[in-house]
């Protein structure tokens, strides 16, 4: 089985501050990380290659520092990686960003099944899944948390509903966005490290995807950014005081008349 | 501080450190509290390739010396010398057969062992048995094509948990020093059982058990190297184990430092954080001294052992006197700054200090350490 | 692209400073734009000279944006009833369809519809377009995703609203996808933009650490998901008048890769806490399973639902469907009550429309009290157990 990971490399976003009085956003000292449910997604790849065979190859679109989060996949399973960058990619918004990973994929031989994490924690938009399965025109199945078989040129899963959950079958090629409760991710082993090391990365260029440039980057975003503000904060703030069992005594108060 | 370590070296460190901060932290206290087998950790660790660190190659392991053990054991110790001493006690368990096993004994134990795939266990200590080595009663006869072996050993760390296990019996009392072998015995042979787990002070995640050899029969190609040198495998064993158990002297000192200094900046008294006290900065800069040596010495004595295969008694002994002393200090201080707290279980340095009592105790008591380094350096100045 | 007029420009520096990407730098006494650039034009609106400006390039394949007309809601059908936010966005659309002077009609697919349709009129829509279909009865994106694009493409709606639902956030970037249309996801508001209007779509990122406001100036439909208990549903009015299109799609168009064989609906341990009018949640400060079990009791004493930070998720004291929050679920209720949570922006995300909040930490300086009605200072262990036992007290308990 081919099996594509698409990858991002994020800010950890709980640090990613703006401050309002400057409207910057303040990234000194934020580490990046991989995404953590693309670490899920990568997972339960290695699984599946581990229980059925075939070849697990990482992809990702990116800035040429998105190659550390590519060998940390290799350190955790994977066989290949694919940095698919450019100047050109720059300023892409989901539909951009699918076309992009979309030719890299067909560039590459295209895939049996492609595994994404639900979202990525800079964006927070969760569209690049379904977007790709539309662009590679698959069937795509959502929040999955267990892969429960492969056989038959079908995968079958249990995807998570609002209310629970529903047992799915999708025929091959599919893609899959999953959620953590899907597995608990390996450790890098050492000789996953020392593999991850010396490791050829394979990169690509708009040019080597033969992409469309109107369909790259800022310019082939339809959706575009007018304005970045910091979150507004409002509450009364009117706090309690006195020993505990004034503070009890005043909220149990305050809570009867709400209640 | 920079170690100078190669970058093969710097990643069996972040390796060790990912499992420990990830999966050994989280579960020390509870493990501690329910006294249950690491199993899922020791899995982890052998899926990481770091079982069979000491392991060479052919065998399936990765070939590494002993510096990198201690590379790995540091990390762990420092999360938690119980879980530690579950896994380490893997490697005491295979070195008897690494040292002096047969070709094809070690192509048929090692290779599982690396994996991770079963447990090994070193069985010495007996009721009369502890620091007297020589005084240990369990006995092999040869009955045809077996050894049979009748005895009890006592305290063994892995003991009910491990598959394979590296006992020494007596086989002939009148040679003395040069009556007893080694002996593979596995969990599945005839006459082999155990004991109930043992209630511990410390490591309480590690299992101690007694193992009970009531004709116990075992084929003949069980026998470890050559029958006679049973005594001179055990020494060449501990030898080196020692830094091992060392450096978890040295990851529980510095676990037990960072939690007293960071306590030390949050804690206020008399309006100020008692880092701003000279007791407390005296005490902790003593607590940081002793770390950083001790670390020092048992990292120069793995290196040494592992460009001078013999030799190493003294050194070896050295490092473990030295680390295991201090952690038993710094981890009592680290009790006093946290004081209150400190002795309450909600917070880890209690549970530090309990641990760090077996590491003067265990693989040599320390009092038989400075018996052996007296020793060496007795011989040292005779040939001055 | 960032035009800068060299000759204007004072070299003051203030565009550098105000830039929120990092993707300007002073260099000789000049700004210098790079590629993290957005257009977003936040500098262009700071520079006193005004030498700053963005030429957009027209694009290639302008879609004639004024045949594209009308305020759509794709309503969720599941398990036999309609899904509340499918409501809740006709309560936003209703006023989106308003300002453009335009109708507003619902998407209604699925099995069984029974009396759904007329639901959906009596909560604003003018129009209905209703797909009834054994194929539809449950979600697969494939056949979900067609029929509304083929609905799309010959009714032309500008706007396209959807809950940032599991079966929102799975079907509708794929329909995005296919329209060539731009999509924001978990909206927190929406407005009319009066030059043009254009619809602003306004979403956190960065788990909420900032907010963008986002346009599609060259694509249609515009289409926006919004998260459920967001936008507020118009009154019900059985009076209300509108139509209910019945469509018959082509088979080939109803087909799916996707078979669901089973649905299972799993019963949670305490109310839904999307339901509950009572929210009592806990977080880091609680420091294990006995802390969260104060918090489960103060809920109970509240005939309320218990509700979690993601610390405490992660941590394994509590399951995932309590977790309240940027990866959790948005929560309205009448009263929340965060105890021992930071208040950490990806947490208030999810709970900020509550009408009383209540926050108990023993930290003074912990953001959760910026958004509190009520704030108290202390131990929760001390404060939970007393204030549990007060108003079990006041129950008569």
């Amino acid at each position: 089985m081919k099996i594509f990971v698409c990858v991002k490399q994020v800010p950890d976003a709980k640090d990613v501050r703006l401050d309002p009085k400057t409207n910057t956003l303040a990234r000194e000292g934020v580490q990046s990380i991989m995404n953590p449910y693309d670490r899920h997604a990568l997972e339960e790849a290695v699984r599946l290659k581990e229980a059925h065979g075939g070849t697990v190859t990482v992809l990702s679109m990116g800035p040429p520092q998105a190659e550390a989060t590519l060998r940390e996949a290799i350190s955790c399973g994977a066989d290949e990686m694919v940095l698919v960058s450019d100047r050109a990619f720059a300023g892409a918004d989901t539909w951009a960003t699918t076309y992009t990973l979309s030719m890299a994929i067909r560039k590459m031989g295209g895939a049996d099944l492609i595994l994404c994490g639900k979202q990525a924690i800079d964006g927070d938009t969760a569209q690049v899944g379904p977007g790709l399965a539309e662009r590679m025109d698959i069937p795509c199945v959502t929040y999955v948390r267990k892969v429960v078989a492969v056989a038959d040129g079908a995968i079958r899963v249990e995807r998570m509903m609002d209310d629970g959950y529903d047992l799915v079958e999708a025929s091959l090629p599919a893609l899959l966005t999953v959620v953590k409760e899907i597995n608990e991710p390996r450790i890098p082993s050492l000789k996953g490290k020392m593999k991850a090391k010396k490791q050829q990365l394979v990169m690509l260029s708009a040019a080597d995807i033969e992409a469309d440039s109107e369909q790259l980057g800022l310019k082939g975003s339809p959706t575009q950014v007018v304005k970045v503000f910091a979150p507004e904060m409002r509450g009364d703030r009117a706090m309690i005081e006195g020993s505990v069992d004034e503070q009890v005594a005043q909220l149990a108060a305050k809570l009867e008349t709400i209640l | 501080m920079d170690y100078f370590l190669s970058e093969e070296q710097q990643m069996i460190v972040d390796v060790a450190r990912q499992i420990t901060d990830e999966l050994i932290i989280p579960q020390r206290a509870e493990l501690d509290e329910t006294e249950e087998f690491p199993a899922d950790i020791l899995r982890a660790i052998a899926q990481a390739d770091l079982f069979g660190l000491y392991i060479p190659e052919e065998y399936g392991g990765f070939g590494g010396g002993s510096f990198d053990v201690v590379l790995a054991l540091e990390q762990f110790g420092r999360g938690c010398v119980g879980i530690a001493t579950a896994f380490a006690a893997n490697a005491l368990g295979a070195y008897p057969i690494l040292i002096s096993g047969s070709e094809e004994m070690k192509q048929k134990y090692l290779p599982a062992i690396a994996s991770g795939e079963k447990y090994a266990a070193f069985a010495l200590t007996e009721a009369n048995a502890g620091s007297d080595a020589s005084g240990i009663q369990t006995t092999a006869e040869l009955d045809g094509d077996h050894w049979v072996l009748n005895g009890t050993k006592q305290w063994i760390t892995n003991g009910g948990e491990a598959n394979i296990y590296t006992v020494i019996a007596i086989t002939d009392r009148a040679k003395g020093p040069r009556g007893a072998t080694m002996f593979v015995v596995e969990d599945t042979d005839p006459g082999f059982s155990y004991g109930a787990k043992e209630k511990k002070l410390g490591i309480r995640a590690s299992s101690t058990r007694e193992l009970v050899f009531k004709d116990c029969r075992v084929p003949k190609d069980r026998v470890i190297g050559r029958i006679g040198t049973g005594f001179i495998t055990v020494m060449r064993t501990l030898d080196l184990s020692r830094p091992g158990i060392a450096v978890l002297g040295v990851g529980l000192g510095q676990a037990a430092l960072d939690e007293a200094a960071s306590y030390a900046k949050q804690r206020v008294q008399f309006g100020k954080p008692i880092i701003s006290f000279q007791a407390v900065q005296h005490m902790l800069a003593d607590m940081a001294i002793q770390v950083e040596a001790s670390r020092a010495l048992v990292y120069a004595t793995a290196r040494h052992i592992d460009a001078h295969k013999t030799g190493v008694s003294k050194m070896s002994s050295m490092c473990k006197v030295m680390a295991t002393d201090m952690a038993m200090k710094v981890t009592t201080d680290a009790v006093q700054i946290l004081a209150g707290y400190g002795y309450m279980r909600e917070y880890p340095v209690e549970k530090m200090m309990r641990d760090a009592k077996i590491l003067q105790i265990y693989e040599g008591t320390n009092q038989i350490q400075r018996n052996v380094i007296g020793q060496e350096i007795n011989k040292e100045y005779s040939k001055k | 692209m960032l035009k800068i007029d060299l000759e204007a420009c004072i070299g003051c520096g203030v565009c550098e400073s105000n830039c929120a990407f990092g993707a300007i730098t002073m260099e000789d006494g000049h700004p210098v734009v790079n590629e993290k650039c957005t257009l977003c034009g936040t500098c262009v609106d700071n520079c006193e000279v005004e030498a700053l400006s963005i030429e957009r390039e027209a694009k290639a394949n302008q879609a004639d944006l004024a045949a594209w007309s009308g305020v759509w809601v794709f309503a969720e059908f599941r398990n036999g009833r309609l899904a509340p936010v499918a409501l809740e966005l006709l309560g936003a659309g209703r006023g989106l369809a308003d300002t453009r002077q335009v109708k507003l009609a619902a998407v209604l697919l699925g099995n069984d519809l029974g009396e759904a349709a007329n639901e959906l009129i009596a909560h604003g829509a003018d129009t209905v377009f209703q797909v009834d279909d054994p194929a539809l009865a449950h979600f697969t994106d494939d056949a979900y995703g067609n029929v509304l694009a083929d609905l799309i493409r010959e009714h032309k709606p500008e706007i396209v609203l959807a809950g940032a639902t599991a079966i929102g956030r799975s079907v509708i970037p794929r329909v995005a996808t296919m329209m060539g249309a731009g999509l924001t996801a978990d909206c927190t508001n929406l407005a009319i933009r009066d030059e043009d209007g254009a619809l602003l779509q306004t979403r956190p990122a960065f788990g909420g650490n900032i907010m963008a406001t986002i346009v599609c100036p060259d694509t249609r439909p515009q289409m926006a998901t919004v998260r459920p208990l967001v936008m507020k549903p118009l009154a019900r009015d059985a009076s209300r008048q509108g139509e209910v299109v019945a469509v018959t799609p082509v088979a080939e168009r109803l087909k799916s890769r996707v078979k669901v064989l089973e649905s299972v609906l799993t019963e949670s341990e305490q109310a839904n806490i999307t339901e509950s009018d009572v929210v009592v949640a806990g977080g880091r400060g609680l420091d294990g399973d006995k802390g969260m079990a104060l918090v489960s009791e103060l809920a109970d004493a509240l005939d309320g639902a218990v509700g979690a930070s993601r610390a405490a998720v992660d941590s394994g004291w509590i399951s995932y469907h309590h977790q309240v929050g940027q990866t959790g679920k948005t929560v309205a209720p009448k009263l929340y009550i965060a105890c021992g949570i930071s208040g950490a922006i990806q947490h208030v995300i999810g709970m900020q429309s509550a009408e009383t909040i209540v926050a108990i930490n023993k930290d003074p300086h912990a953001p959760i009290f910026d958004v509190a009605t009520y704030g108290v200072v202390g131990d929760v262990f001390e404060i939970l157990p007393k204030l549990t036992a007060k108003m079990k007290e006041r129950k008569g308990q």
